[in-house]
């Protein structure tokens, strides 16, 4: 990231709260920060439930008012969001911010035409009716690969495929150049083949445009292939941040090594068993009572937990601008020759 | 598409056979019979002879179902025994009065139950959806005599300000021609014969509206519900979409897919006849017609009535069918 450029997005210590009438508040995301330059790609990562899906949605103001609240800061472009009113954000949603959803059948709606789901966004936020908004809308279908546009255009959702419905999903998104693009788990319905097509198709579509992309996964070849930087997240909280190649080559944190691991890989040998993480995500201890992934971590010890340390495991920002929030990592700050031996105290 | 309509309406012939059947056997099983009740109780025995032999009661009953049978796929099902008219005229003097009652009793149960559901869903929990529950639950549950009695007592015979029965009041000269009274009004431009329709349509409306009423607040409450929480209204409002458009194009027009079948099959229903609301409003359509006719075993107009109000129920469900073809374009493929 080039410090001069100044970030489209930038996230400082956002916090959402859940409270249900009648159950104690639930933490779903606690003190993330992230920012994003123009034409960067940053990847959010962690299991379900660690939080990610719900920072995007907080970033769009999309989370219901009543029972959520929000802490901290969201600015796009240097405007802060939180607290903007809702006339405010919807004249920012599907302009300058977008979003793609994770299930293109379900996004869509089902009695409403593909060319009217373009063409209203057009007409919201750039002013064009009718043959002007429908040649755009074919235009935009053309761009995001979709054959024969001006036929889709009078379908429904239902006629389409999987692969065609994230591509229009794409194409609205993309309807008025946004700055801030979030893809939120974009590929995890389609076939395999599909998901390489439509990352194919993000990446080229925001290369070029200078569109910051959030790209918010569980998959790590979906960050392998796109992103610039990772941050990987666990019980709301960011545990790790790290460039993509030297988060892949050198992860730190146990949970990412856990995360990669679990992974096969074409250069370990037939019949290598992979190692999964213990547990589930459920597994977890308050992060005011300790590391929450030591429950599963095999390198956790007893100074991971509060009550022996007498402090939060912090995230420390070390040289090279890689973050970590551990305080037994895989492997120590500097590369040394053996990099499996768990590393000094901080 | 014409396949399926064709197939609905062959479906019709067995149910229109079985049901004449029944009719058939079950009005003549009633005590009593027509020439008792068109001669009194202290008729002589050869004056009731005299009356089932001018009427072919005397025949065996198979012979008199299959003349029967005959004459209505002519649509000719015999005279009156009570007006001298013939089944089908009279038929078509009431049943326009039925269709009125029912569209507004469907305009007032539709044009109160789609707002109010879904403003209870909107405010799910709050004191408008609380309100609504319960009262849907009254408006269901209260018997509609009684809701027919109550209406009519308190704003036509004790407050005065609607009129409590007919169809329109006799000393206005109304000129019909089709028989839909305020259309008839509009058409020959009688404004006040139109107008005087229209408030005889007011209490037995809503007292006929209220169950469809509480049932449409529910149904519509509930997948307004549902909808809001589905993933695509929340693609429409990522994409910044105005309030009023997420709101009518993403949410209701989905929300009104199971109302409208609800809608269609309770116009179905109260097309059929509202017997009891009828005949407290002494309103003169096919219920009233039906109580009258039953108390005066007028086997003919019964006939006629029921089976015509059988195809009428099935048709009126077909279009259902049919138009939520149109409404979801998911089952329109198929």
């Amino acid at each position: 990231m080039n410090p001069l450029t100044t970030p489209v997005l930038e996230v400082e210590d956002l916090r959402v709260r859940f409270q249900r009438r009648g159950e104690p508040a639930t933490l779903a995301v606690d003190g993330v920060s992230f920012s994003v330059a123009p034409g960067e790609t940053v990847g959010l990562v962690g299991e379900s439930g660690c939080g990610k899906s719900v920072t995007s949605l907080a970033t769009m103001g999309l989370l219901p008012s009543r029972g959520v609240q929000v802490d901290g800061s969201v600015r796009l472009d240097g405007r802060e969001l939180l607290g903007a009113g809702d006339r405010t954000l919807r004249k920012l949603r599907g302009k300058d911010m977008a979003m793609v959803f994770q299930d293109p059948l379900s996004s869509l709606n089902p009695t409403v035409t593909v060319g009217l789901q373009v063409t209203e966004v057009l007409a919201q936020h750039r002013g064009l009716k009718g043959e002007a908004a429908k040649a755009e809308a074919v235009d935009l279908l053309d761009r995001v690969g979709i054959p024969d546009p001006r036929r889709r255009l009078g379908e429904y959702p239902h006629q389409l495929s999987g692969g065609m419905r994230q591509r229009a999903l794409i194409a609205m998104a993309l309807a008025c150049s946004p700055r801030l693009l979030i893809a939120d788990e974009p590929t995890t319905a389609l076939d395999v083949t599909i998901q390489a097509q439509i990352l194919e198709l993000l990446r080229d579509l925001v290369q070029g445009s200078g569109t910051a992309l959030v790209m918010i996964t569980h998959d790590l070849g979906v960050v392998a292939g796109l992103c610039d930087r990772v941050h990987v997240m666990y019980a709301g909280r960011i545990i790790e941040t790290a460039e993509r190649r030297d988060l892949f080559a050198r992860p730190r944190h146990p949970y990412t090594g856990g995360l990669l691991n679990s992974v096969p890989r074409l250069d370990s040998g037939r019949g290598t068993p992979l190692t999964p993480i213990r547990g589930s995500a459920r597994d977890t201890i308050p992060w005011a009572q300790g590391c929450a992934f030591a429950p599963r971590c095999d390198s956790a010890e007893d100074d991971c937990l509060v009550e022996v340390s007498g402090s939060e495991v912090d995230l420390v920002t070390e040289p090279g601008g890689r973050e970590l929030r551990c305080r037994h990592p895989l492997t120590p700050a500097v590369p040394t020759t053996s990099p499996l031996t768990p590393g000094a105290t901080s | 598409m014409l396949r399926f309509i064709v197939r609905r309406l062959l479906q019709l012939v067995p149910i229109l056979l079985g049901l004449s059947v029944l009719l058939f056997a079950w009005l003549r099983a009633l005590p009593g019979g027509p020439a008792q009740a068109a001669l009194g109780e202290r008729a002589t025995p050869e004056r009731v002879a005299a009356y089932n032999e001018a009427f072919g009661l005397n025949e065996n009953i198979v012979v008199q179902y299959l003349k029967f049978l005959g004459r209505a796929v002519q649509l000719d099902f015999g005279t009156s025994a009570r007006t001298g008219q013939s089944v089908t005229s009279e038929f078509l003097l009431r049943f326009p009065g039925t269709i009125e009652l029912t569209l507004f009793a469907m305009a007032f149960a539709i044009g109160l139950g789609v707002p109010l559901g879904y403003l209870a869903a909107k405010r799910h929990g709050g004191f408008v959806d609380n309100a609504s529950v319960i009262g849907s639950l009254l408006g269901v549950t209260i018997p509609v005599f009684f809701l027919a009695y109550l209406l009519r007592l308190l704003f036509a015979v004790e407050l005065g300000w609607l009129p409590g029965s007919g169809r329109q009041d006799v000393r206005i000269d109304a000129t019909h021609i089709t028989n839909f009274y305020v259309l008839d009004g509009l058409l020959t431009r009688e404004w006040d014969a139109a107008w005087d329709a229209v408030t005889h349509l007011v209490l037995p409306g809503i007292a006929l509206g209220t169950i469809p009423l509480a049932i449409i607040v529910r149904i519509t409450r509930a997948a307004v519900l549902d909808v809001v929480n589905e993933d695509y209204v929340r693609t429409a409002n990522a994409k910044g979409l105005s309030v009023t458009t997420v709101r009518n194009r993403h949410v209701v027009r989905n929300a009104l897919l199971p109302v409208s079948t609800t809608i269609g099959l309770q116009t179905g229903l109260l097309l059929s006849g509202a017997v009891l609301t009828e005949t407290v409003f002494a309103f003169g359509g096919v219920g009233s017609a039906l109580r009258q006719a039953i108390s005066d075993r007028d086997y003919a107009l019964l006939q006629g009535f029921i089976l015509i109000l059988a195809v009428v129920y099935v048709l009126v469900n077909l279009l259902v069918d049919v138009s939520y073809g149109l409404l979801d374009p998911r089952v329109r493929a198929r």
